[in-house]
């Protein structure tokens, strides 16, 4: 079933068009991996479907589970299940993880008609998901990110993914500034997050993430545009040849 | 897309909750000020003759002195003429019980989510209010009687315990201490008094609330507490005030006094009414507050929530005589549209070993200008003294200025300052990240102001704090879009 349908999707920011284009439809179980140059509009995609406001969606349509995404403000995206990993995750001093997440899983909660969690259950909830990035309980108790090495803080996105459960998740760089311990840890938390009614949309520029988190689809973009789309093995090919050849392609 | 937050205007336009008129008929002396009418409001408070001399003492001093002008805030000449400085709701012979209180004032507090009775009941808080100049009704007198607790209107101290007054009035903030404080020694019209005997720990959280209602009113009251060896209590001062299109000044003094081993825990919520979104009318707020650790092992304590009035300027500050004793300032000021505030402390430390902290948390949103200005000193006596202060600023918006004037005065050598700051902003992408996560924006930064907040809440009583918390969501709504 078509979870994520774009259709023509223009986007620009500061005047400037970044998305010239896009079509694109995702079905639930599926992983996408999205690749492409620097200054491709890999992130300005992520970040138009999330709802990021300092891009204005120009033209085009996007159906998420039937319903027009574009009308929705951000946490309504959010509540109904879409998810986004940051490149750079946010630090907000002064707030607890514990206390962050419990007021996030408590919102999208109500959305679904579920009870909230009380304290003692939400704890019991996060302490298994801890164990997914191997992440220390301890660090429920420190303000969201804030002197977060960069690799705790992508760990922790991966985290909160396999509390908020989304219908969606989007990835945004999610592999940039990785050691190659960290990627593993990483990766594998998000595969164990892999099901039959979650999709992904994994952006990266480079292939050696998709060694670790294979997708079932990699599409690939150049001046705002799906340039070229096949599966896991138009990566490596592109990890040869690189992308070159494809934007000159499209600009000719 | 229509992504974007309720909007900021949207959000600011919200009204003054608690801007409402009381209707109640009130014996107003003429406006201005001279001997006659310092004379004028002892008498019709019917004191002894050396609260007269006092007040006329205290007068003749003012006429002395210049309005200070060195804080960082801005705002026309006060007329000093043009002020009411007597204004009683009218009653006949004062009330005895809840019952005999005018309705319409009980409704009053009401409005302000106060019900007396239920209060009284439920709460187990006794309340003191101040309605303009008088209190009104003190409620359980009777039970902290038992213990030897006086708990009343200041006039009714004046007339009941004279020798208290005699031994502690000024004994903090001298009669020419500044030029408010002197003005206020010279026209108070009332207050509440606090007296903790011996080995008493005050069973219940004593409260006040102070209203300002009358047109053109200033309102001086004097509040005066005094915790005796061992003794302790915590006292809560709550403060509205209805919506008025002229400034309207509030000049109070505070004195605590703790003896050897004695405790006073003073909590401040503040929110009077901050002036339109344009900055017009809003409550001056020019309060000395002081607090005198007389005896060893005291602490005096200080938490203030500042929410309101379009100019906050004050120091709630110990002065630390006792050896060993104890001096604490916890404060949240928030300064939002066209707000000023200027607060922070000051801890003299003059016994040994005497220890002091200071955590300043000041929020900046709009137009609001917040400043912190604290000074901490060490005398020659005070060894082994050791301070330690943080001041925090958080920055809602690119129109809103922090600032931050620490004072450090070291006498000591072996005493121990430290002192550490910080200046951070929301930013539109930690909402966004919240937003990402299906919390709303207003939600986002209510949270993280909580968050910003939250060393000094927890030194509220529980029922402040979760009002606290409430007043800063609503003074902060729509600050972020």
């Amino acid at each position: 079933m078509a979870l994520l349908t774009i259709k023509n999707l223009h986007a620009s920011v500061a005047g400037k068009e970044i998305l010239r284009g896009i079509d694109l439809t995702v079905n639930t179980g599926e992983v996408h991996a999205i690749m492409g140059p620097n200054g491709s509009g890999k992130s300005t995609l992520a970040q138009v479907l999330a709802g990021r406001d300092l891009y204005q969606v120009t033209d085009g349509q996007v159906l998420y589970d039937g319903k027009d995404l574009l009308n929705m403000p951000p946490e309504e995206r959010a509540q109904e299940g879409i998810f986004m990993a940051f490149q750079y995750p946010v630090e907000i001093p002064g707030v607890s993880n514990m206390y962050f997440l419990k007021a996030a899983l408590n919102t999208i909660r109500k959305r679904r008609g579920l009870e909230e969690l009380d304290a003692m259950d939400f704890l019991t909830l996060v302490k298994e998901k801890l164990a997914l990035v191997e992440m220390d309980p301890a660090f429920l108790n420190r303000p969201v990110n804030a002197g977060f090495s960069g690799g705790e803080k992508k760990r922790n996105e991966i985290f909160q993914m396999a509390v908020l459960e989304p219908r969606l998740a989007i990835l945004d760089e999610t592999d940039s500034g990785l050691d190659i311990d960290a990627l593993k840890i990483v990766a594998n938390g998000v595969n164990q997050l892999r099901t039959r009614d979650r999709a992904m949309i994994v952006v990266t520029h480079y292939q050696r993430l998709l060694n670790y988190i294979v997708p079932d689809y990699v599409h690939v973009l150049a001046n705002g545009r799906i340039v070229k789309s096949g599966d896991k093995n138009l990566a490596l090919e592109l990890d040869q040849s690189g992308y070159a050849g494809l934007e000159e392609a499209v600009t000719a | 897309m229509s992504t974007t937050a309720p909007s900021i205007e949207a959000l600011a336009n919200q009204e003054y909750k608690w801007g409402f008129v009381t209707e109640i008929e009130a014996d107003s002396i003429p406006k201005g000020l001279n001997e006659d009418v310092v004379r004028l409001i002892s008498a019709k408070k019917n004191e002894p003759e050396f609260m007269l001399e006092w007040r006329l003492k205290s007068y003749r001093q003012w006429l002395k002195m210049e309005e200070p002008k060195w804080p960082n805030v801005h705002y026309p000449r006060i007329d000093y003429q043009d002020i009411i400085y007597y204004s009683a709701p009218v009653t006949k012979a004062g009330p005895k019980s809840l019952d005999e209180v005018d309705p319409e004032l009980l409704r009053t507090y009401e409005k302000l989510g106060i019900p007396l009775k239920e209060q009284e009941l439920l709460a187990g808080i006794a309340v003191d209010m101040v309605f303009d100049s008088v209190s009104v009704a003190t409620t359980f007198k009777a039970k902290l009687g038992e213990l030897g607790i006086i708990f009343c209107s200041f006039s009714e101290a004046v007339q009941e315990h004279p020798d208290l007054i005699k031994k502690y009035l000024g004994s903090v903030v001298p009669y020419s201490d500044n030029f408010f404080a002197t003005l206020n020694s010279a026209v108070f019209s009332d207050g509440s008094f606090v007296y903790i005997p011996k080995g008493v720990r005050c069973p219940m959280e004593l409260s006040t609330y102070f209203r300002i209602n009358a047109k053109d009113s200033g309102q001086f009251e004097r509040t005066l507490i005094i915790a005796d060896e061992g003794a302790y209590v915590s006292y809560l001062e709550g403060c509205t005030a209805p919506m008025r299109d002229n400034n309207q000044l509030h000049a109070a003094v505070v004195e605590l006094v703790a003896l050897d081993n004695a405790q006073i825990k003073y909590s401040t919520v503040q929110n009077w009414y901050p002036g339109d979104k344009q900055g017009k009318g809003g409550i001056y707020n020019f309060v000395t507050k002081r607090g005198k650790c007389l005896g060893v092992n005291s602490k005096i304590s200080w938490t203030q929530v500042e929410t309101g009035s379009a100019i906050t300027w004050k120091y709630p500050s110990v002065i630390l005589m006792g050896d060993n004793s104890v001096g604490e300032f916890y404060s949240v000021a928030l300064a939002n549209n066209y707000q000023q505030a200027d607060t922070g402390t000051k801890m003299i430390h003059i016994g040994k070993n005497t220890r002091s902290t200071i955590v300043s948390k000041g929020i900046s949103a709009g137009h609001g200008q917040n400043t912190y200005r604290g000074m901490v000193k060490i005398l020659k006596g005070a060894a082994g003294a050791r301070n330690y202060s943080q001041c925090d600023s958080l920055l809602l918006g690119d129109q809103c200025g922090a600032h931050t004037f620490p004072y450090l005065e070291v006498k000591n050598t072996s005493a121990q300052v430290e002192h550490e700051a910080s200046t951070s902003k929301i930013g539109e992408d930690q909402i966004f990240y919240c937003r990402q996560r299906g919390i709303s924006a207003e939600d986002a930064v209510s949270m993280i102001v909580h968050g910003f907040c939250k060393e000094v809440f927890r030194e509220l009583p529980m029922e402040f704090a979760v009002e606290a918390q409430k007043l800063l969501g609503i003074s902060l709504e729509g600050s972020v879009g």
